[in-house]
């Protein structure tokens, strides 16, 4: 039958079709040797032209990291990493300073052209393709180990928001760097955090002055090009009192045979009456359909609602990477903090998913609500791993968690480790967790209609992850959907 | 004496005073109505006579026969006679209707120093208020107020006043979300318990519910005190009328 | 490193009483290899701290610090405070089988009149009489995990209960764990019970201290088999005297279309810790799993559950109930697997803690691991104090605010208790939670 042919086809197709972001970019670029080591470690900084302080926290981190060992704890399996057959630094060759958009290479332009990502400020500017009440959304842009443009830096800068490489940041913003570097993510936090802590090499810094609604959406882009690389972005976000930030984080890798390996950090600190509301759309290569190559990502990202009536909202769709280890948490210190975790995870092919939050609850009346919905298809395994704590002074504390898995195909898992800890009686925690699959009557109903078997799958996946993809901005919910039923394309037939 | 006595009431919560000098006295055998648009302190005066916790009393007092009302906890309250019908009845799961009914009853005559009701006696009289009240027996099997309609709720609220057999009576709002079959059940069952060593006061938004249960007096409250009292026919006054003209009043 | 270090203290002591032990406890040959692996398996970890996953609430090295010696078998002094404190809490229509001081009391049980298909013996027999199957049965639990290692090695003695195809026992049986001597001492039991086919029966177990014993630590474990279409009930009751520690073991493995329904409560002990794993080994078999703990002072109970779905078209329910006053800690652990295949699995639990006072502590951790696709799972979760509206309600109906929480917590637990089928049974656990009910009055 020719139906069955093309379900066929289709699976055969799979890793190609399925991964639309697999080329790669021809460029020279800059590296240091391979292999971890001081040297490495400081031929980094010295690439930054870092200040003395910046140096001597990376190698204190590098000492740190040599006496850890990897956690293991994740339901994930994968060969053992070796740490010196990697590049920790990569940076496109310039060709000479970049001064202007116009000076950054053609084909890193082409890349994020063929990515979809406006870097040409200009052209918006202008209003050539911008249509009316389109908002704006300015990017910085990390290619490889470095930041290669960040857009509206002007127009921020205005409204007094620092938007800017954080390599630059170190320069010329220390004291703000100072004080906030690693008091989130300490550089002891984890194996992958102090790794990330001692070889970074870019990411975004953001400051928000007090009372401050920043102007646009802000947004990072990392692209992961070179082979046999790893990437180790560092983002800083902080809202002073009163401000509010959006910001937006997309991931994409070529395809490639080998794993690659993506350790970040991100930690965002929120001050009084501030809110950070951060949203990911990961999308690293996954691997093929053997499960050759893909992305290790092993990212730590916590915020740190410092003030009192803050709040941090994460939001992430999760559909790349062989492997994703994260759990994007709060810590809720100020009184009447709020923190929120929505959460799409999609698992197809080999993929393994880790990856949840914590609900840490310091300050009174403090409340979280977590909404999980994790898929898993092909061979994958998807587990949700989150804790949600209060603390014996966090009297009033609530928290609501969902956590649904759907699997499709009977070769996949969906797991849920809940953490549930209360040291008041105060605290009052709802926890509910559902495993299921998609009903036979109802897509029989939508084949009935008219439907494809995938389209009635894509339905009903996209009113399963409904409630998380409402709390995305605009721009990125319109990806994030497409991205699902890409990434579920071929899983089933 | 007077049965209720609240004299110069003011309470707050959260830091904002919602009644600011409120008086009422209540004799035994009267049914007076207290009428107000919402937020005007309603709900919180029959709080505060229950003894909910929550708010603050910052002045006036509550005498009930004569004896000081905030200094009592609620469950003493309650022997004393004190009977709250809850605008929205809570449902407890898990205790059955029967067995809490037997629990509260008994606990307020031993608090009285009366003799506890015997198994057979106490069925005995359940089943038939029950009757009266058009209470099937399965309802009294279930947990409290667990799966009720909005009727049923209120007619178990009734219920229990009719078994407590308490002086003095304040529904809250009592005719909140039934419709008018369920409204004349729930009067007639209140009608019934009209008696001359007992009082009742019945809160409302809406002059419809005294048309089943007919006030002797009718208070009109607005902004935390009472701005108007009359006879029955204030009610109707207000029906026409609405409660604007009282507001600038207050 | 102190880690270490620390073991390494609390391990010489019991391996010192391992060595001295050995040559006394019951069993030769395969028997005593089987032990020594054992030991040696408990004695590469130690007691389990917290950085064991398994044990992350449950810090014995903390909670325990050390293994105590075994105790001595009882003597007639030992024996008659047993005596009193069984007659204490007897309950009437049932066989009474005996253990003290982990040894088992022939006179203080009831042997007389087994019923035809129903055959008890004494673990001390099995191990030393060598039935080559039962021994292997006995000896077959998982020693990765410490503390079943530490019985495996230790065990002195139980019951071992057999019930042939087709009988039905009226009969329950009810096994009794006494503490009686008086000296901080460890008791390590074993018991089996193996229903054939189309079998029944109800087993009741109760842990009670006699007068004076102090300070004891019960290591006990339970390995059940339910043959096909056969049905299980099963009550458990810890009321160890409050200093005490009770360390509990079970596997239970179903046929097809089997039934076991299992309730426990811990109201007693100062630490207790009631792992079970119960594994599902035939199609069309059934589950129900409920659970209260009563917590007051500083008592630290654990309960961890590992539902194991291997084969497709079975059901689990677990319940389970925390009260938790004062400085108590409540912990569950609940684990539902569903293997690959185990399609049509309908797998459910609901874990509730109520809080009743502000440094009281209850953990929850409830785990779904899912590998088949067609299947209903789901897990709840909730943690509070009571509902501030219902106690208003309830004391505006006239009851005080210690009647009005009492009836609350009644109806809480209400729901785990239900489950219990014999209304005998039922009611002798109401009346436990009752008495703690009044004690905290």
């Amino acid at each position: 039958m020719p139906a069955v042919q093309e379900t066929v086809d289709r699976v055969k197709r799979i890793d190609v079709d399925q991964y639309r972001y697999g080329f790669e970019t021809l460029i020279e670029s800059d590296k240091a040797p391979k292999g971890l080591s001081e040297d490495t470690v400081r031929f980094i900084s010295a690439k930054k032209n870092e200040p003395a302080w910046m140096l001597e926290w990376r190698l204190e981190a590098f000492r740190r990291w040599l006496t850890m060992t990897e956690p293991t704890w994740a339901r994930v399996n994968y060969p053992k990493i070796d740490y010196q057959d990697l590049y920790y630094y990569s940076a496109p060759k310039p060709k000479k300073q970049i001064g202007s958009l116009d000076e950054i290479d053609p084909e890193i332009l082409k890349t994020y052209e063929k990515l979809g990502i406006p870097l040409r400020e200009v052209e918006v500017l202008e209003g050539v393709v911008r249509p009316e009440g389109e908002r704006r959304i300015a990017v910085d842009a990390v290619f490889d180990s470095v930041s290669v443009a960040t857009t509206f830096q002007k127009e921020l800068k205005a409204a007094g928001v620092i938007f800017m490489p954080i390599s630059e940041a170190i320069r010329e913003h220390p004291e703000l760097v100072q004080k906030y570097l690693g008091t989130v993510v300490p550089t002891s936090d984890n194996y992958f955090a102090t790794l990330n802590s001692a070889v970074f090499s870019d990411g975004s810094f953001v400051y928000v002055p007090p009372g401050v609604r920043c102007p646009m959406e802000l947004s990072t882009y990392f692209r992961i090009n070179e082979r046999n690389t790893g990437q180790f972005e560092r983002t800083l976000i902080i809202a002073d009192k009163g401000a509010y930030v959006s910001y937006l984080e997309g991931c994409t890798a070529p395809q490639r045979d080998e794993n690659q390996l993506h350790a970040a950090v991100v930690e965002l600190v929120t001050h009084d009456d501030a809110e950070i509301k951060y949203s990911t759309v990961q999308n690293w290569y996954p691997g093929n359909s053997e499960g050759v190559g893909g992305i290790y990502n092993f990212v730590t990202k916590r915020g740190d609602c410092r003030g009192n009536n803050s709040k941090i909202s994460w939001t992430q769709v999760e559909t790349g990477s062989a492997i994703t280890w994260k759990y994007p948490s709060c810590i809720l210190r100020g009184d009447n903090s709020r923190g929120e975790f929505y959460s799409i995870a999609i698992s197809n092919g080999h993929q393994q998913v880790d990856s949840g939050t914590k609900m840490i609850h310091l300050g009174k009346n403090t409340t979280s609500r977590i909404i999980s919905k994790g898929i898993a298809a092909g061979v994958s395994q998807n587990t949700y791993r989150g804790l949600v704590t209060a603390h014996r002074k966090a009297t009033g504390a609530r928290n609501f968690t969902a956590c649904d898995s759907l699997l499709i195909g009977d070769k996949c898992g969906a797991h849920t480790v809940p953490y549930v800890e209360a040291k008041n009686s105060s605290a009052t925690f709802e926890h509910e967790a559902t495993t299921s699959k998609i009903s036979e009557d109802v897509l029989f109903y939508c084949v009935q209609r008219g439907l494809s078997q995938e389209e009635a799958v894509g339905l009903v996946v996209n009113g399963f992850v409904k409630d998380v993809l409402q709390q995305l901005p605009m721009e990125f919910a319109v990806e994030a959907q497409k991205l699902i039923s890409i990434s579920l394309e071929g899983s089933v037939g | 004496m007077a049965l209720l006595e609240v004299k110069n009431l003011q309470v707050r919560v959260e830091e904002r005073e919602i009644l600011h000098g409120l008086s009422l006295t209540v004799n035994p055998g009267e049914v007076h109505a207290i009428m107000g648009p919402n937020g005007s302190g309603k709900s919180t005066l029959s709080h505060v006579i229950a003894g909910k916790p929550g708010y603050e009393v910052t002045g006036g007092e509550i005498l009930f026969r004569g004896e000081d009302l905030l200094e009592m906890s609620p469950d003493a309250r309650a022997a004393k006679g004190v009977f709250l019908a809850f605008q929205y009845p809570v449902e407890i799961p898990g205790v059955a209707t029967m067995n809490f009914l037997r629990t509260a009853l008994n606990a307020q005559r031993k608090a009285r120093g009366e003799s506890e009701f015997s198994t057979p006696d106490f069925l005995k009289k359940v089943r038939e208020v029950a009757a009266r009240l058009n209470i099937p027996q399965d309802m009294l099997r279930r947990g409290v107020n667990v799966g009720f309609s909005g009727g049923e709720k209120k007619r178990n609220e009734i219920l229990q006043m009719a078994l407590f057999e308490p002086s003095l009576c304040i529904l809250d709002e009592m005719d909140s979300g039934l419709d008018i079959d369920a409204l004349k059940v729930a009067a007639d069952g209140v009608n019934a318990l009209r008696s001359p060593d007992r009082a009742m006061v019945v809160i409302t938004h809406y002059q419809r519910l005294l048309n089943y249960i007919i006030p002797d007096f009718v208070h009109v409250i607005s902004k935390g005190r009472v701005v108007k009292s009359g006879g029955k026919e204030l009610a109707l006054e207000l029906e026409a009328s609405g409660y604007a003209r009282f507001e600038d009043a207050a | 490193m102190n880690v270490a270090v620390a073991k390494k203290e609390t391990g010489r002591a019991l391996s010192d009483s391992f060595a001295i032990a050995r040559d006394r406890l019951p069993g030769s040959g395969k028997v005593a290899e089987a032990r020594s692996a054992a030991f040696a398996a408990f004695d590469r970890v130690g007691l389990p701290n917290r950085r064991i996953e398994d044990w992350k609430y449950t810090d014995l090295r903390a909670l325990l610090r050390e293994v105590l010696p075994p105790a001595p078998a009882p003597d007639a002094a030992a024996l008659s405070r047993a005596a009193e404190a069984v007659r204490l809490r007897a309950i009437k229509g049932v066989r009474r089988l005996v253990l003290v001081d982990g040894v088992f009391a022939a006179k203080l049980s009831e042997l007389g009149g087994l019923e035809k298909g129903l055959a008890v013996r004494t673990l001390r027999d099995v191990l030393e009489a060598g039935d080559a199957a039962l021994q292997a049965q006995l000896l077959a639990p998982d020693n990765s995990n410490p503390m079943v290692a530490l019985n495996s090695a230790m065990m002195t003695d139980g019951v071992v209960v057999e019930i042939a195809d087709g009988v039905v026992l009226k009969q329950p049986l009810h096994v009794v764990h006494v503490a009686s001597g008086t000296a901080p001492t460890a008791r390590f039991t074993r018991s089996l019970l193996r229903l054939g086919k189309a079998a029944g029966a109800t087993l009741v177990e109760s842990y009670i201290a006699a007068d004076g014993a102090r300070a004891y630590q019960v290591h006990d474990s339970l390995l059940v088999t339910i043959g096909d279409h056969s049905r299980l009930d099963h009550v458990r009751l810890v009321e160890d005297s409050d200093d005490a520690a009770n360390i509990c073991s079970v596997v239970v493995t179903l046929g097809a279309r089997a039934h076991l329904n299992t309730f426990g409560m811990a109201s007693g002990a100062a630490v207790s810790r009631y792992q079970a794993t119960i594994a599902f080994a035939g199609e069309h078999s059934r589950v129900e799993t409920n659970g209260v703990n009563l917590l007051n002072g500083r008592q630290h109970a654990d309960t961890t559950m590992v539902m194991d779905h291997a084969v497709p078209n079975c059901a689990s329910r677990e319940v389970f109930r925390a009260v938790v006053d004062d400085r108590a800690h409540s912990v569950f652990q609940g684990r539902i697997i569903v293997r690959p295949h185990a399609q049509k699995t309908d797998a459910k639990m609901m874990t509730r803690a109520l809080l009743l006072s502000d440094e009281a502590e209850a953990d929850n951790k409830p785990e779904l691991e899912i590998f088949a696709d067609d299947v209903t799972c789901g897990h709840g979760a909730t943690t509070g104090a009571l509902d501030e509206s219902l106690l208003f309600y309830l004391r505006a109906r006239g009851l005080s605010e210690k009647e009005a929480q009492a009836l609350l917590i009644q109806a809480f637990v209400g729901e785990a208790i239900e489950s219990i089928v014999s209304d005998e049974l039922r009611e002798l656990v109401v009346a436990a939670a009752r008495r703690w009910l009044e004690a905290r009055q």
